[in-house]
C-alpha cells in the first residue's frame, strides 16, 4: 500500500506541489491539471489528494480502475469510456477530469509533490 | 458449453460478404442507415436525408419510417416483406449522461398485426452507430439459420450459415462474445442479439441484447420484450446479430459541446451517488423496489390482475430480492449509466428443465417480472420467479405477456373453464409454478399445451369460445389484453387515467407511454377530464421522445433532484427535462425545449397511430379496455373492496348502495366507470388532435407538419370507410 498523505496545518498554500504534479503530466503548471489539489477556504489549505481507497473501482464500468501491485489506484487510459462515474463516486474529490481529454486523472503517488512540498507537508507513506 | 468454437465455425457457410467505408458521426448522425435482405442476402447503404431527421428524428422514429416503407396494407408478420429494424438515436451512445445506450427495435408484431416497438439497454444499438449506421433493416427470410456480423472496426459485414450454435440466449451469446473476440478485453467490444429456442415457436418470442460484464466475465442480456419481435427474429431464420465495435470513447458522437456534456452527466452521476440509496434504491434492487410500495397501494397484481395486493407480497419484495441480487456490481445496461438498475442474480442453479443443476446468471427479476411471473400467478417463492425469469430470458420469452397469460389460464382454471383435458394434463392452480415452468419448457421444445400458450391471451381467449364454448361476456372481462398485447403489471382499476394510459398506448397495454396512477389516483391532482387528457397528452408525447433519442426513461424519474417536490409539477421532474434540452443541443447542436420535444414526439406519434390505422388497426374500438382493468368483474372481487365501491356509489353514482343487491351494484358501477371511460375517451381524443374515431385529423396532421401524401392518403380512406 503506497499513497500520499497530506497535513494542511503545515500546509501554506503556495502551490508547488501542484505545479509540480501538472508539469509532470501535462507539461505545464496549471492547477486544473494536477491530482493534487489545495482547497483554500476560511483561512486555511486544506490538502486534497487521493488516498487509493479504491471506492472509485467497482463502479467502473469497463474495469479500466485497477490496484497495482503497490495498492495504488491506477487508471488505464484505453479501456477508459469517459463516463465519469468514477469522478462522481470518489469520497474525497480527487478524481479530476479535463473537458478535451476523455479519461479522468488522479494521483498515482509518484511522489515528486513530496520532494517540491518547501514545508514538508506532504508524506508518501508506504505500508 | 459443450461445443468448442472450432468445431463451431466448422460448420459455417459464408452467403455474403459486404465491405462498406467507415464514415464518422457528425453531432449524432451518421447519416446512413444499414439494409440487409435476407431472402437474396442483399446488403446496401441508404443515404439519410435531411427530411428524414426532420420529421422522424432518429431511434423509434427512423425504425417506424424505414417499417412503412417496406411493407404495405395487406403485409402480415410472416410476410417476407416485414422488418426489424432497430436503432438507437442522435444522443445514443453517449457515455456521459445516464440511460444513454438504448436501441428501439420495430417490426409488425405477430400479436397485434401493426407495429410493435421495445426499448432496450445492451450495447447492440450504440456499437452499430458507432459502426456507421444510424439504424439496421433486415428483410426476407433465410433458408438456414444464419448469423449476421457485423466488424465496425473493419467496415465489414458478413451473412453466414450457423447450423451448430445454440439456441438459448445464456449459451449463445457467451459462445458469440467468444467466437469473435480476439482475447478477453474484446469481448467488451462485441454486442449479441438473440432470440432462444422457445421463441420460435411462440408468438410471445423477445429478443435478447447483450453486453459483456467484465467483473463476471460473462455475457449480460436484456430484453426487447413486447410484441413478439424474437418470433419474427425466428421466423427469418436469424440465429443472431453480432457487432463488435472496439474504441469505445466519450466523444464519438462528435458532439458540438463537450462541456456541458460532462457537466451535465456528472452533476446526474453525483445526485445518483448521494440520494438513490434514499431513493429508490435503484443500484440495490433496480425496479424492483417497488413492489412493496404497488402493493401498499393495491396495485400490484395479483391472480390475473383480480387484486392489487396480498399479504405474501413481502416474500417477493426488494428485502428477499436483495439477498438474492449480487450487491456493489456494476450494473450499467450501457456505460456511463450510473443508475446501476441492471441487477443480476448470480450462481443461480435451476431446480428443472434442461439446465437443472448447472450454474447460471439471471438478469432480473425486475418489477415487472415480478408483478407478471409471481404476484399475478400467486406464486409466492422469489427463486421459482427467479428461475422462471431464466428460463422466460434463455429461451426468449417475454415475462410480461408470458406472466399475464399464465395469469389468465390460472383464473380460468379456476373457474372451470379450463381443466386438465384442455391442458394436456397440466394443473394450473393458482401458484402452480411447477406447471408455469413445465409451460415454459413445452415452448422450448415446440411441444404440447405450451404451444398454445406461447399464442398469447387473445388466441387462448378465442380458442376456448370458439372451441369450448366458454362464456364469452366473461372471458372477455378477464382476458387482460388490448389489440392482442397483454397488460403491463399494474392494477388500473382505481386509476381512470391510466386506464387510457394502457389502452391508448399506440402498441397495446405497455406503460411506457403514460404511468399516472400515482398523479391520479393518490395525489388526485387531476380531478377532470380535461386535465386527464393534457396528462394523456403530455406523458406520452414526453416519453415518446426517449425512443426517438436512444434514451432510458428511469433515468428521468427514478432518481429525484434534490428540491424537484417543491417545484410546479414534481410530476415532470423539470430539472431532468431541463437536462434533456442541454444534452441534445450539446450533442446535435440544435436548439431544444419542451415544446420542440413534443413536437419531434407528436410527429412520429402520429405517424406510428396512422401505420396502425393503414395496417386495420387504430380504430376506436382498438382501444377499448376488457372490464378487469377498469373494475371489479366478480363478486369475490367486488367484496373484497366492498366499502370503496360502495362510496364511490353513494358519492360518484348518487345511489344508495344499501339497498341494493351485489348484482345492481356491481352492474351499476360498472356502467358507471365505462361511462366515464367514453368520456374520458373523447376528451383525449380530441387533445390528441384525432377524430371520435381515433383518426387523426388533416389540421392536426397540418399543425405538426406531417402533410405527408402516404399519411394523408391513410386518413382519408379510412375516413370514407368510417
Ligand atoms: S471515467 Fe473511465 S475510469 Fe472512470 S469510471 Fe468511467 S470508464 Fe472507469
Ligand atoms: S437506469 Fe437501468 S435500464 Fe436505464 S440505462 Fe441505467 S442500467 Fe440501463
Amino acid at each position: 500500500m503506497k499513497y500520499l498523505k497530506g497535513n494542511s496545518d503545515l500546509c501554506t498554500g503556495c502551490l508547488a506541489c501542484a505545479d509540480a504534479c501538472s508539469e509532470l503530466f501535462f507539461k505545464e503548471k496549471n492547477i486544473q491539471k494536477s491530482c493534487i489539489r489545495i482547497n483554500q477556504n476560511d483561512n486555511k489549505n486544506n490538502i486534497i489528494v487521493c488516498n487509493q481507497c479504491g471506492k472509485c473501482m467497482p463502479l467502473c464500468p469497463t474495469q479500466a480502475l485497477s490496484y497495482n501491485s503497490q495498492g495504488v489506484v491506477i487508471l488505464d487510459k484505453n479501456e477508459c469510456s469517459g463516463c465519469l462515474i468514477c469522478v462522481a463516486e470518489c469520497p474525497c474529490a480527487c478524481m479530476h477530469y479535463l473537458v478535451e481529454e476523455n479519461a479522468p486523472f488522479k494521483c498515482i503517488a509518484c511522489g515528486i509533490c513530496v520532494k517540491k512540498c518547501p514545508v514538508s507537508a506532504l508524506e508518501l507513506i508506504k505500508e | 458449453m459443450t461445443m468448442n468454437i472450432q468445431e463451431l465455425k466448422s460448420k459455417h457457410k459464408t452467403l455474403k460478404v459486404f465491405n462498406y467505408k467507415l464514415g464518422n458521426i457528425d453531432k449524432g448522425y451518421n447519416k446512413r442507415t444499414l439494409y440487409i435482405n435476407l431472402s437474396n442476402n442483399d446488403i446496401k447503404e441508404k443515404p439519410v436525408s435531411d427530411q428524414m431527421i426532420d420529421k422522424f428524428t432518429g431511434g423509434k422514429g427512423f425504425d417506424m419510417r424505414l417499417l412503412w416503407d417496406a411493407v404495405n396494407e395487406n403485409t402480415k408478420w410472416y410476410d417476407p416483406e416485414n422488418e426489424i429494424c432497430m436503432a438507437t438515436g442522435p444522443l445514443g451512445g453517449n457515455t456521459n449522461y445516464p440511460g444513454s445506450g438504448k436501441t428501439i427495435v420495430v417490426t409488425l408484431s405477430p400479436m397485434t398485426g401493426i407495429p410493435i416497438d421495445s426499448n432496450v439497454g445492451g450495447h447492440f444499438g450504440p456499437f452499430l452507430k458507432f459502426s456507421g449506421f444510424d439504424a439496421l433493416e433486415i428483410q426476407g427470410k433465410a433458408n438456414n439459420d444464419v448469423i449476421i456480423y457485423i466488424d465496425g472496426n473493419n467496415g465489414n459485414i458478413k451473412i453466414f450459415e450457423a447450423p451448430l450454435e445454440a439456441h438459448d440466449s445464456h449459451i449463445l451469446a457467451e459462445q458469440l462474445h467468444d467466437m469473435f473476440a480476439d482475447n478477453e478485453r474484446e469481448k467488451q467490444h462485441i454486442s449479441v442479439v438473440s432470440a432462444g429456442s422457445a421463441a420460435e415457436h411462440c408468438y410471445l418470442g423477445m429478443l435478447n441484447f447483450s453486453f459483456w460484464d467484465r467483473a463476471k466475465k460473462l455475457p449480460r442480456l436484456k430484453q426487447a420484450g413486447r410484441g413478439g419481435i424474437g418470433h419474427v427474429f425466428r421466423n427469418k431464420k436469424i440465429k443472431a446479430l453480432v457487432v463488435k465495435y472496439s474504441g469505445l470513447k466519450a466523444d464519438l458522437n462528435n458532439p458540438v459541446d463537450m462541456k456541458t456534456l460532462k457537466e451535465t452527466g456528472l452533476k446526474l452521476h453525483r445526485q445518483i451517488n448521494k440520494l438513490d440509496s434514499s431513493q429508490f434504491t435503484m443500484r440495490e434492487v433496480g425496479t424492483a423496489n417497488i413492489v412493496s410500495v404497488m402493493n401498499d397501494y393495491d396495485l400490484l397484481p395479483t391472480k390475473n390482475f383480480k387484486y392489487g395486493s396480498d399479504p405474501q407480497a413481502n416474500k417477493v419484495d426488494k428485502k428477499v430480492l436483495k439477498t438474492l441480487f449480487t450487491q456493489g456490481a456494476a450494473d450499467g445496461c450501457w456505460f456511463g449509466c450510473s443508475l446501476h438498475c441492471a441487477k443480476a442474480v448470480d450462481n443461480f442453479i435451476p431446480r428443472t428443465g434442461p439446465y437443472k443443476g448447472t450454474s447460471v446468471t439471471v438478469d432480473g427479476p425486475e418489477y415487472e417480472t415480478v408483478g407478471g411471473c409471481a404476484s399475478n400467478l400467486y406464486i409466492w417463492d422469489a427463486k421459482d420467479c427467479v428461475e422462471i425469469n431464466f428460463y422466460c430470458d434463455t429461451y426468449g420469452i417475454d415475462t410480461i405477456s408470458f406472466g399475464s397469460t399464465v395469469a389468465f389460464l390460472m383464473e380460468c382454471f379456476e373457474y372451470g373453464i379450463l381443466t386438465k383435458d384442455m391442458t394436456e394434463g397440466l394443473d394450473l392452480t393458482w401458484g402452480n409454478a411447477d406447471s408455469a415452468l413445465e409451460i415454459l419448457h413445452q415452448m422450448s421444445r415446440g411441444q404440447g399445451f405450451g404451444l398454445k400458450v406461447g399464442k398469447g391471451t387473445r388466441w387462448l381467449k378465442n380458442w376456448l369460445i370458439n372451441e369450448h364454448n366458454a362464456d364469452a361476456a366473461f372471458l372477455k372481462d378477464i382476458a387482460m389484453e388490448v389489440k392482442g398485447l397483454e397488460y403491463s403489471e399494474y392494477v388500473s382499476k382505481e386509476s381512470l387515467a391510466q386506464q387510457g394510459g394502457y389502452t391508448f398506448a399506440l402498441k397495446g397495454p405497455q406503460h411506457d407511454e403514460a404511468w399516472l396512477i400515482f398523479m391520479d389516483m393518490v395525489n388526485n391532482s387531476m380531478p377532470t377530464f380535461e386535465m386527464k387528457a393534457e396528462a394523456l397528452h403530455y406523458f406520452p408525447m414526453f416519453r415518446t421522445w426517449f425512443g426517438l433519442q436512444g434514451l432510458c426513461k428511469l433515468i428521468w424519474n427514478d432518481t429525484i433532484p434534490e428540491g424537484n417536490k417543491d417545484t410546479p409539477e414534481p410530476a415532470k421532474v423539470m430539472e431532468h427535462v431541463h437536462n434533456y434540452h442541454k444534452i441534445y443541443t450539446a450533442i446535435t447542436g440544435k436548439f431544444m425545449d419542451t415544446d420542440s420535444m413534443i413536437l419531434q414526439s407528436e410527429r412520429v406519434y402520429t405517424f406510428q397511430k396512422i401505420f396502425n390505422l393503414r395496417m386495420g388497426g387504430g380504430k376506436r374500438s382498438d382501444d377499448h379496455p376488457p372490464y378487469r382493468a377498469v373494475g371489479p368483474v366478480t363478486e369475490e372481487e367486488y367484496l373484497s373492496r366492498q366499502e370503496r365501491y360502495d362510496k364511490q356509489l353513494k358519492e360518484e353514482v348518487g345511489v344508495d348502495p344499501s339497498n341494493m343487491t351485489l348484482q345492481e351494484k356491481m352492474s351499476a358501477l360498472k356502467k358507471h366507470r365505462m361511462d366515464k371511460y367514453e368520456v374520458l375517451t373523447d376528451t383525449v381524443y380530441k387533445r390528441k388532435g384525432w377524430d371520435k374515431n381515433g383518426v387523426p385529423t388533416l389540421e392536426h396532421l397540418k399543425r405538426i407538419d406531417m402533410e405527408l401524401p402516404e399519411l394523408i392518403d391513410v386518413v382519408e380512406k379510412v375516413r370514407v370507410k368510417n
